[in-house]
């Protein structure tokens, strides 16, 4: 089986055209592999350039030049080449990933969010509402909150509404910005259950984990940021 | 998203598509594929193009040059400057649907709302009054308009009510292609919400193709799946509409990502 994502040379750069074109370079040279049944761990401090990769990773960002290598169906594919339609064929069948913060949708419930990327692989509904009722409640979402749209909930229920969505799937990769940055001990103890699950089924995951307990217990490699910072301008 | 989505042919093929009126130009030169299941936004402010463009691909305004090709139901292509007019009528009236801004620019305001609907389906050739009428009150149900208001006229109908009432409209006769300008444009904050989960829902479920013109960045973050950026009747940016938004390239759309307000 080939390496589920291999990174190289990843370069980006933001170019500020309402600030008088400044140029500002956020990664440089960025390399790395993932395998499955791991989780690797974005490392560094605030502003290191580890959101930047994730959004890279997932197509959010544009790359400036570098290749993202996903093994998608058996086929490699570059995601930083990827036409808007296989960047979407991606992210439904090989790329998973939880972002910090849930995107409401205007009256949808949570448990249609999160059982919707299911739907979207054409799965039953029936089953997949169950899954998704199974996923918040071991979550610990309140029941009396499942027919509701997330918008007004917690910061932490939120999140652990954007967790279920992101588990939901068998996708090969997944990636976690901060998925526990909001959750108390309980719920994090969950998400690292939850982790270790991905990984015995194979699994590659990629995450940024700000707290040092959740970290130390779900990665097997450590990439540090810093490597990949732009040099300083002189 | 469906299936469908992965189909290998484009839906709709338009290449080198330019508009000009006089020494003004309308659309530039815009070319882009459009395959079936996929929703692509074309955002800009007032007189950029976008509704020129709109009108020039679904054969509501002749460009000056370029051309449009639409893959028929039978898989063949055609391209739609060359087809008679009554076979263009044809298509738009059956393939095809159109959701204006202002939805008495699609109904007929002095029918029932049940008639707007049937009359579309007699378009294609249904005859059967029971028929009919079950099936506009089932779309009407699908657009959340409760059954006893079938025989009231849209004239009685509210901003929001009437838009749906459009949508009902086009999507009864199960087009593959669907054209919206500016959908929630002149609707309440609360009822946009609405007409917006109700549009996503039924593009999804029906794996419908739709172009979408809106001046409304989070319209387009919430429904489409590509994006394009029009300004002075050019592209200036097109990708996917997480990338697009996310990580703006052009100075302009840096400059419209930038004037969101935040609530």
């Amino acid at each position: 089986m080939a390496t589920p994502l291999v990174v190289s040379e990843l370069c980006k750069s933001f170019t500020m055209h309402l600030r008088d074109g400044i140029r500002l370079p956020v990664v440089d040279n960025a390399r790395f592999a993932l395998q499955a049944g791991e989780c690797a761990v974005l490392g560094g401090p605030s502003g290191a350039g580890k959101s930047s990769i994730l959004k890279m990773l997932y197509g959010n960002y544009a790359v400036d030049s570098g290749q993202i290598i996903i093994d998608h169906h058996g086929t490699l594919t570059d995601m930083a080449a990827a036409s808007p339609r296989e960047v979407l064929a991606i992210r439904r069948d090989t790329l998973g990933y939880v972002s910090q913060f849930l995107r409401v949708v205007p009256r949808v419930s949570a448990l249609d969010i999160v059982a919707e990327p299911l739907l979207a692989r054409g799965r039953d509904r029936t089953e997949a509402l169950a899954r998704s009722r199974d996923l918040l409640s071991r979550l610990n979402l309140p029941e009396r909150l499942w027919d509701l749209p997330p918008a007004t909930f917690s910061g932490g229920e939120q999140q652990r509404v954007n967790i279920a969505r992101g588990f939901i799937t068998r996708h090969p990769i997944l990636l976690l910005d901060e998925p526990t940055a909001s959750l108390d001990a309980t719920n994090r103890a969950v998400v690292i259950d939850m982790i270790a699950e991905k990984k015995a089924a194979g699994v590659a995951l990629l995450g940024i984990f700000h707290d040092q307990d959740v970290r130390e217990a779900v990665a097997d490699q450590i990439i540090d940021v810093t490597d990949f910072a732009p040099a300083k301008a002189a | 998203m469906t299936s469908q989505t992965m189909s290998a042919e484009p839906l709709l093929r338009v290449a080198g598509l330019s508009k000009s009126y006089g020494a003004r130009i309308g659309c530039d030169d815009v070319s882009f594929d459009l395959w079936p299941g996929e929703v692509l936004a074309v955002v800009g402010e007032s007189g950029s193009g976008k509704t020129t463009l709109l009108n020039c691909v679904s054969t509501r305004l002749l460009p000056t040059s370029g051309t449009v090709s639409y893959r028929m139901r039978d898989d063949s292509w055609r391209e739609l400057y060359r087809m008679g007019e009554a076979e263009r009528r044809f298509l738009m009236r059956t393939d095809w649907g159109f959701v204006h801004q202002n939805p008495a620019d699609g109904l007929r305001m002095t029918v029932s709302a049940g008639a707007n609907v049937g009359e579309r389906l007699m378009a294609v050739g249904d005859r059967h009054y029971g028929n009919i009428r079950a099936t506009a009150v089932d779309w009407l149900g699908r657009v959340e308009i409760a059954e006893d208001r079938v025989d009231d006229q849209p004239r009685a109908f509210s901003g929001g009510m009437r838009q749906r009432l459009q949508i009902a409209r086009n999507l009864v006769t199960h087009p593959r292609l669907i054209f919206m300008d500016e959908p929630t444009g002149g609707l309440d904050v609360s009822v946009q919400a609405r007409l917006l989960d109700l549009v996503r829902g039924l593009v999804s479920e029906l794996g419908l193709a739709a172009i979408v013109v809106t001046h409304d960045l989070a319209v387009a973050r919430l429904l489409s799946h590509r994006m394009m950026v029009m300004k002075d009747g050019h592209v200036v940016e097109h990708g996917l509409t997480d990338r697009v938004l996310d990580d703006p390239q052009a100075p302009y759309t840096q400059l419209l990502v930038s004037s969101i307000l935040q609530v």
